[in-house]
């Protein structure tokens, strides 16, 4: 069976965060009352764990962190704002499942990779396809671990509402 | 070959055979979605432009997180759901009605089902032998219009338990200890199994506790088999007719045997902001609290309200230790009220706030302030969690939580019963 993953390089800057990064450190419950309004909402994105994300966040940026990204809830607003922050792809060590599963239904590609390696401010480049990291930066090389053949579907069609109004139904024994 | 529960239950509704590791498409016996998470939900839906819900009496709106509303957007949130479910023929649970996994448990969880909703603490209703798993508001979406969902067949660790809980030492000390023995991700795409002798005295209502904080160890699920336990639970709320038996194959695979004896435990505290920091209560002994939470989705039950009662009756809480209490659903208020237990609450100096989700997530009903520390016996404990950031969260037992509120400062319950 043939990964095909959207036939793309991602170039960016990482902005790097710690381990146990969780849905409420990314947009917590007390913005409940803007989660219809989502513009609104994303302007909170990450508030409590880095103050300063939103002011440097530039469109095409990666959001790197340790392990167990976005622990806690399953509210898919946590990637839905860090994609309207302008994050292109997540590069992390380990992801709790439920915010794994929405970011790829979401379209915001998650690579699994050793992210130490990885510090803030970092110019890298992502080849989707091969699911490797280069960084420019400190000149190193890092292989991500793939994603199921569903679950990379679903990504190149840019996400799970995209990919049921083209297939009508879960054909996880094709990829595409 | 032998199987595990998640094994048996995705096969029957996978109609394959489902091993760990395979993926699955399976269908799904209820699909549902609270307030906060269901208003995305229902665009994401409309986005798929089918013919409406596939199964209208297999799906449910709750109206919990935020009941009654403290906010207008909020308000509205609730207005486009109550038109949902009116187009859709869908239940709709309002505003005082309880917690979505406390109605879910109640009215509809039936053993081998598969259950997914807009809600990490989905996994509650794998006390009565459901696969019940949160996902995020697409996936729910989907399932709502395809009345089926995908699934990769998780590997199981079996938790096997043996001896019985010694006095002040409850199912919240159970889970809080095993989630520290795990680690918060160390069961991550997991389910969590419980077996042993232990469990013909560990009922229903203490299943639902154990099994809400699965998650809180990264597991996609936490089983038990349907057993007497589930049969005695499933008649008492008038659906006898909903039991089955329900057990794992006897050589199964698991991927790690976790053994714990009920006797050695002791009472727990999981620290800020981590749930898998947890400590015997006498570590946290003398930390001053300004707040106690006693209910939610993990410890909001008749027999949690009726142990608080227990240690509260006769005493006040602490002058500057507000006490609050919120019932995880209606018939759990009803019959609070009828044991007289919400008199004896009320008298320690309680608030009893409705049923719903409260204090828990930190948008209304009781947000801490800067500095200050809750003891609560809800699931969570991550920073900003009850709405501040600048606030600590400790998570413990309702006797726990109710000795301490007597002392305003973290309290061993056996020093108090």
């Amino acid at each position: 069976m043939i990964t095909k993953m959207p036939d793309m390089i991602l170039k960016g800057n990482a902005i790097k965060l710690g381990d146990n990064i969780s849905t409420d450190l990314i947009i917590p419950g007390r913005y409940a009352h803007l989660r219809s309004n989502l513009p609104q909402l994303a302007k909170h994105a990450l508030e409590d764990a880095d103050p300063t994300f939103i002011s440097r966040v530039k469109p095409g940026d990666f959001l790197v962190a340790g392990k167990n990204f976005g622990l806690g809830s399953s509210r898919e607003h946590a990637p839905v704002v860090i994609k309207m922050a302008g994050i292109s792809a997540i590069l992390v060590e380990s992801t709790a499942r439920i915010f794994f599963r929405n970011a790829i239904n979401q379209g915001v590609p998650v690579l699994l990779c050793d992210t130490a390696k990885i510090s803030d401010g970092d110019k890298l480049e992502i080849d989707l396809a091969r699911s490797t990291v280069a960084n420019l930066t400190s000149g190193g090389r890092l292989t991500c671990s793939k994603v199921s053949p569903l679950m990379s579907a679903i990504l190149s069609e840019g996400g799970l509402i995209p990919y049921i109004q083209k297939h009508k139904d879960f054909v996880p024994e094709r990829a595409t | 070959m032998a199987k595990t529960l998640a094994e048996k239950i995705l096969t029957d509704k996978s109609k394959s055979d489902a091993s760990a590791g395979d993926v699955v498409v399976a269908n799904v016996d209820l699909a549902f979605v609270q307030d906060t998470t269901g208003p995305l939900t229902v665009r994401q839906f409309e986005k798929i432009n089918f013919q409406g819900i596939a199964k209208p009496q297999n799906a449910v709106v709750f109206l919990d997180h935020a009941a009654p509303s403290p906010a207008r957007q909020l308000s509205n949130d609730h207005a486009l759901l109550r038109r949902f479910a009116r187009e859709t023929g869908c239940h709709i649970y309002e505003v005082g009605d309880g917690v979505c996994h406390q109605l879910v448990a109640e009215y509809f969880a039936k053993p081998g089902d598969i259950i997914v909703g807009s809600d990490s603490h989905t996994v509650t209703a794998g006390a009565l032998g459901a696969f019940a798993t949160g996902m995020g508001s697409s996936d729910v979406a989907a399932a709502l219009a395809l009345g089926k969902t995908w699934l990769r067949v998780p590997e199981t660790f079996l938790i096997n338990l043996k001896g019985t809980l010694p006095e002040g030492v409850y199912a919240k000390d159970l889970i809080l200890y095993l989630i520290n023995q795990i680690g918060a991700d160390g069961a991550t795409y997991k389910a969590l199994e419980f077996a042993g002798e232990a469990l013909a005295h560990i009922t229903v209502p203490e299943r639902l506790t154990v099994a809400n904080m699965a998650v809180e160890a990264g597991a996609k699920v936490g089983l038990f088999p349907s057993d007497e336990e589930t049969q005695k639970f499933l008649t008492t709320q008038g659906r006898s007719d909903n039991y089955k038996p329900l057990y794992p194959d006897a050589d199964a695979h698991y991927e790690q045997l976790i053994s714990l004896n009920l006797l050695e435990l002791e009472p727990m505290v999981s620290f800020p902001h981590t749930v898998d920091n947890a400590y015997s209560v006498s570590k946290a002994k003398g930390i001053k609290i300004q707040q106690v939470f006693i209910g939610t989705c993990t410890n909001g039950r008749l027999e949690d309200l009726a142990v608080s009662a227990r240690i509260l009756q006769g005493k006040r809480r602490s002058p500057g230790t507000r006490l609050l209490v919120t019932p995880a659903s209606r018939q759990v208020l009803t019959q609070a009220i009828d044991n007289g237990y919400i008199k004896t609450l009320i008298e320690a100096g309680a608030i009893i706030l409705p049923p719903g989700c409260a204090a828990c997530l930190g948008l209304h009903q009781g947000v801490l302030g800067d500095g200050e520390a809750c003891l609560s016996t809800a699931n969570r404990n991550f920073k900003g969690r009850m709405g501040n950031p600048k606030a600590m969260i400790y998570l413990a037992s309702p006797a726990t939580a109710a000795a301490s509120a007597i002392r305003g400062e973290i309290t061993d319950p056996r020093e108090i019963m």
